[in-house]
């Protein structure tokens, strides 16, 4: 019964397969319409980069075939390496990366580049699920909470030095926290941060101050009035709420104003409705809610995408990729599209929640997680909820690394998933 | 299970905000996207070629002519020599630098027109070395030519649309002309032709990809339609001519169409000046000149007392109600009393003392009291001046008196035909004829614009009916259908009671007011008119020379034109208004004018020292009410 089984695809949830296989079939569809121009012949062409990226998923095979070939044992078992090899080559961007687009972050060999950072969010993950799979491991303790904070902090911290963005992502480990026990306070008070940060550029320090210290003092009265001796126990917690909530809000100004560069202000200021510089600031944005528009309910037909062609979305082939969906294959396409996200990560979790063996489930909620935060940060900086963010869109967006990083995040699942009935 | 449902619930949360946000901006408003006003479309236009305009005889009015802009694109622009081409374009290396200037702040990558219409031989030096001077370009333009210089104030002119109406019309853009007057404004639409459409797709440079669509979109220019007017050109250039050194208008109406032969207003200007380079100078000059209005159509918009030709129309009311017969004898002692006070009293001219009147002499004689006799019969006839002024009213604006008459021209004016309300509004006593008796010879309350008298001696040549007046006889050869211009008018006045009073028109030329202009072989009919009117100047109510006029048909059977003349102080209506009036008829129905005596006396009639005399603004001109 602990016999491994021969047959590599043994137990493999082909749902999840062909999901996988129609985001990155219908991606490559887009970027090919986003990238091509008249005159280019041949799919297979390294000069193009619909070319470059059919290579890519073709080559994606074998490692899927790799993936899966691999004991399911062996990755629980050698999590920390993996873990330790991406440290390191994150670390060794430093001395040998090549600058691209002013971030630091690949290895150049020849006519291809790496991007350590799209493969270190698989390994980050084994690592956080070897950590809270330790039948030891108790996160209510604080000792324990601040291990697994630098296993995620620490490459989300290498690579948010060349390249904030991308960092954000780390942030999706804290979905796998809590499922695994950690308290809630730090979620609530992080989305409470979020929003005081957000009311601060939008209301200005001293509208905003009132309103806070103002709720902040009902909710005391509040409490005297139903127990006259409150004060006299938490003085000390009041005050200090008053203090730390001005000291935050002052905090948040000045960092916006002194800690953030100009072009990630302007981001916010751009979501947010302060300014209304459609040419400069505000460009990439509204190009891509113009261009989402323009598709109409039906789009306008693969290929047909003026807009598309005349390449008014920057990095359309890249981060901006739902936006050809959009034009070319209208609200018919982009709600495909968010539906079969939306079905894949249900799907990885309630897979991961069969688990009986803790490290393949803690490991499934972190793949479903990152693609998660993948999607809402994407999908919403390109339909304009979300300050411009850039990171790509999972099995869709141009890119080799990318590609190759999300694939072995979830066929490592898949085969995790493969043997779950087993516990080894 | 319980703990994951953080997770599933934001998953799902998530999803349902995206399809909203996306169904909000790809159902909702991308129902109203349309890609041709986005960057991604580029519209060229093909623009047709502007309708031709002719005269009644098929001579030529309005043609078009070339003109060529330069234009730049400043991102385009190479280094170059800057001084070769100013010599060339005949600017000065300062006028240079500001046009350059000027296009680059307009847009750096957007065509903007650096030099308009340039003259025909500096374009054709241009065109050869212009490969030199890469980021400019010429672009073609039509642009209108007159070859006859006349008729200005029938033609108008075409110039730049403004924002107003590009932004209330789509057709238009920045750039295309628009008829701003006369005949080009009224038949814009059809002179225009349609613009033809090519889409073209664009990229984020503001180059060009390709057709847009496979050109299913594109649609081919329909070049405007040739208009015919009913205007003589040779009789208007004539009149014209008349006029020089007078102010004034003459209309001339054929009375069995309505179409109008000459729409005549002086002074005028040569159509040439609002064409080309230098229109925007000229149109400036012509139309900051207050005191000689060259803009204003006087045919169309002056209002006047219509003086004694009005009595015509008093004597067929009177007529047609039965106040009056052709034998009614009134008698005349040099004027006619309203009125009980030493003031109230009208002079007469008529020189008939104390004998009985008939109509045909009151009207070759244009006698006073025998018309004020006429009135007050129609005004009180029942005991009711109220009703009795609805009804003459009624009468009197049923020969397209009082309104705007419904010609194809974009400008008019009403006139006024006051009826009984409007003095029970202005008397607070108790009023009768006596209080307006003004009206009876034309110089009361009424007024009329010169196309009114010209139609109304149309009616009366027609004896009762009219065609409404136009001037547009067929649209690329085709007869203009329009019925309401090929359907008669009729006014309330019988048939029967016209034979009189044209028969007293006759006598006015035959041994009345204007028999000295008399022309041998042709019975012209008419009558002469001589309007007292005031200015107020500094204040004071002050008598200005009469204005003369006339109203006449001919010939008087089967009647080829009707006209009414116009000459603001000009004395007497037998002293300008009669000899012009005659001298325009044998023009037009002899198509030659032998006495070239009266046409020389007319000619050297200069008004200006006049006019000088009493420098006035014409809006402060107040026709008479004695």
């Amino acid at each position: 019964m602990r016999q491994e089984q021969t047959n590599i695809f043994y137990g493999v949830d082909w749902f999840i397969v062909l999901i996988y296989a129609l985001l990155v079939g219908f991606g490559w569809m887009n970027i090919y319409a986003a990238s091509f121009t008249e005159e280019d012949t041949g799919l297979l062409n390294f000069t193009t980069r619909y070319g470059k990226q059919l290579i890519w998923i073709i080559l994606s095979i074998p490692i899927i075939i790799f993936t899966l070939f691999i004991s399911g044992k062996f990755y629980e078992r050698f999590a920390s390496i993996f873990y330790l090899i991406c440290i390191v080559s994150l670390l060794g961007l430093f001395v040998l990366g090549t600058e691209i687009n002013g971030a630091k972050s690949w290895y150049r060999f020849g006519p291809v580049g790496l991007q350590p950072s799209e493969f270190a969010k698989a390994f980050t993950a084994l690592a956080i699920a070897k950590l809270l799979s330790d039948r030891k491991y108790n996160l209510g303790l604080i000792k324990n909470q601040v291990k697994a904070f630098f296993i995620m902090f620490l490459p989300a911290g290498l690579i948010a030095i060349h390249d904030a963005g991308s960092a954000v992502i780390y942030l999706s480990f804290f979905f796998v926290l809590n499922r695994e026990g950690l308290t809630l306070a730090y979620t609530v008070l992080g989305v409470l941060a979020i929003v005081l940060f957000l009311l601060t550029l939008l209301l200005g320090i001293e509208l905003l101050l009132v309103i806070v210290l103002s709720l902040i003092s009902i909710y005391v009265i509040y409490n005297i009035y139903r127990n006259k001796r409150y004060l006299r126990f938490n003085w000390l917690k009041v005050v200090s709420l008053y203090v730390m909530t001005t000291i935050f809000i002052f905090g948040v100004d000045f960092a916006y104003n002194n800690v953030l560069k100009s072009h990630q202000r302007d981001r916010f200021e751009v979501l947010l409705g302060l300014t209304d510089d459609t040419k400069n600031i505000g460009y990439n944005s509204n190009q891509s809610i113009q261009t989402i528009s323009s598709g109409g309910f039906a789009g306008k037909g693969y290929l047909k995408g003026d807009r598309t062609q005349g390449k008014f979305v920057p990095e359309q082939d890249t981060d901006y990729i739902f936006s050809t969906v959009g034009e070319e294959w209208g609200f018919l396409g982009t709600s495909i599209v968010i539906i079969l996200f939306v079905v894949l990560l249900f799907r990885i979790i309630s897979r991961a929640e069969q688990h009986k063996n803790k490290f393949g489930r803690i490991y499934g909620y972190g793949v479903a997680s990152i693609l998660f935060l993948h999607l809402f940060v994407n999908v919403g900086m390109v339909i304009g909820l979300l300050p411009t963010i850039g990171i790509p869109l999972p099995f869709f967006s141009y890119g080799g690394s990318s590609l190759w990083g999300f694939t072995l995040l979830l066929f490592i699942f898949v085969k995790l998933d493969a043997g779950k009935s087993y516990d080894w | 299970m319980k703990r994951s449902f953080l997770l599933y619930f934001l998953i799902l949360s998530v999803g349902l905000i995206f399809l909203i946000r996306l169904f909000q901006l790809q159902v909702i408003q991308g129902d109203n996207y349309d890609p041709i006003s986005h960057a991604e479309v580029k519209v060229k236009f093909d623009y047709p070629e502007r309708g031709y305009i002719y005269d009644r005889n098929g001579k030529l009015l309005v043609a078009n002519q070339l003109s060529y802009d330069v234009m730049v694109v400043p991102n385009e622009v190479k280094p170059l020599d800057t001084l070769e081409f100013c010599r060339l374009l005949k600017i000065t290396k300062e006028d240079f630098d500001k046009r350059f200037q000027r296009a680059v702040n307009y847009a750096p990558y957007l065509e903007f027109t650096f030099l308009k219409q340039l003259a025909k031989e500096d374009y054709a030096y241009l065109q050869e070395k212009l490969h030199k001077f890469e980021g400019f370009y010429i672009k073609k333009r039509v642009i209108r030519d007159y070859p006859i210089k006349s008729a200005a104030n029938v033609l108008g002119y075409i110039s730049e649309v403004n924002q107003s109406i590009t932004k209330k019309d789509d057709y238009y853009i920045q750039g295309d002309l628009i008829g701003k007057a006369g005949i080009e404004r009224q038949y814009e639409k059809v002179l225009r032709g349609r613009k033809g459409k090519k889409y073209f797709r664009r990229n984020r440079m503001n180059r060009i990809t390709g057709p847009y669509q496979n050109g299913e979109k594109d649609s081919l220019a329909v070049n405007g339609q040739d208009l015919t007017l009913t205007i003589d050109s040779e009789l208007q250039q004539y009149g014209e001519y008349l006029m020089q050194g007078k102010r004034g208008g003459i209309v001339a109406i054929e009375p069995s169409t309505g179409e109008i032969l000459t729409l005549i207003t002086a002074p005028s200007y040569d159509p040439n000046d609002m064409v080309g380079r230098k229109r925007a100078r000229n149109s400036t000059m012509l139309f900051n000149d207050t005191i000689h209005r060259p803009m204003y159509d006087r045919g169309l918009k002056a209002t006047y007392s219509p003086g004694s030709p009005f009595k015509l129309l008093n004597a067929l009311v009177g007529l047609q109600e039965g106040v009056i017969t052709t034998q009614t004898p009134f008698y005349c002692y040099g004027g006619y009393r309203y009125g009980k006070r030493k003031h109230e009293f009208m002079d007469c001219h008529c020189d008939i003392y104390g004998k009985p009147i008939s109509l045909n002499t009151a009207i070759s004689k244009s006698c006073n009291s025998y018309f004020s006799n006429t009135y007050k019969r129609i005004v009180e006839k029942d005991n009711n001046p109220e009703e009795g002024m609805n009804n003459w009213s009624a009468h009197m604006k049923s020969f397209g008196l009082g309104n705007y008459l419904g010609y194809d021209l974009p400008e008019g004016d009403d006139g006024l035909i006051p009826d009984g309300g409007y003095y029970a509004r202005r008397n607070r006593y108790k009023w009768n004829a006596s209080t307006n008796i003004s009206n009876a010879i034309g110089q009361g309350e009424v007024i009329t614009t010169p196309i009114q008298l010209a139609n109304v001696t149309a009616a009366i040549a027609n004896r009762g009916h009219f065609y409404t007046p136009h001037i547009v006889k067929s649209v690329n050869n085709k007869r203009i259908t329009d019925s309401a211009y090929v359907i008669p008018k009729h006014t309330t006045i019988d048939k029967e009671h016209f034979g009189p009073v044209i028969e007293g028109m006759h006598s006015v030329f035959k041994n009345g007011t204007a028999k000295l202009v008399n022309i041998k072989g042709i019975d012209i009919v008419g009558k002469t008119g001589t309007v007292e009117n005031f200015a107020i100047i500094d204040g004071t109510k002050v008598q200005l020379p009469d204005h003369s006029i006339l109203v006449a048909f001919a010939p008087k059977e089967n009647p080829k034109i009707a006209l009414a003349v116009f000459i603001e102080n000009g004395g007497y209506g037998s002293t300008i208004a009669a000899p012009i009036t005659s001298l325009m008829v044998e023009k037009y129905l002899t198509g030659k004018v032998e006495r070239k005596w009266i046409e020389n006396r007319m000619i050297e009639t200069d008004l200006y020292p006049i006019y000088n005399q009493v420098i006035f603004k014409p809006e402060t001109l107040e026709t008479g009410t004695n």
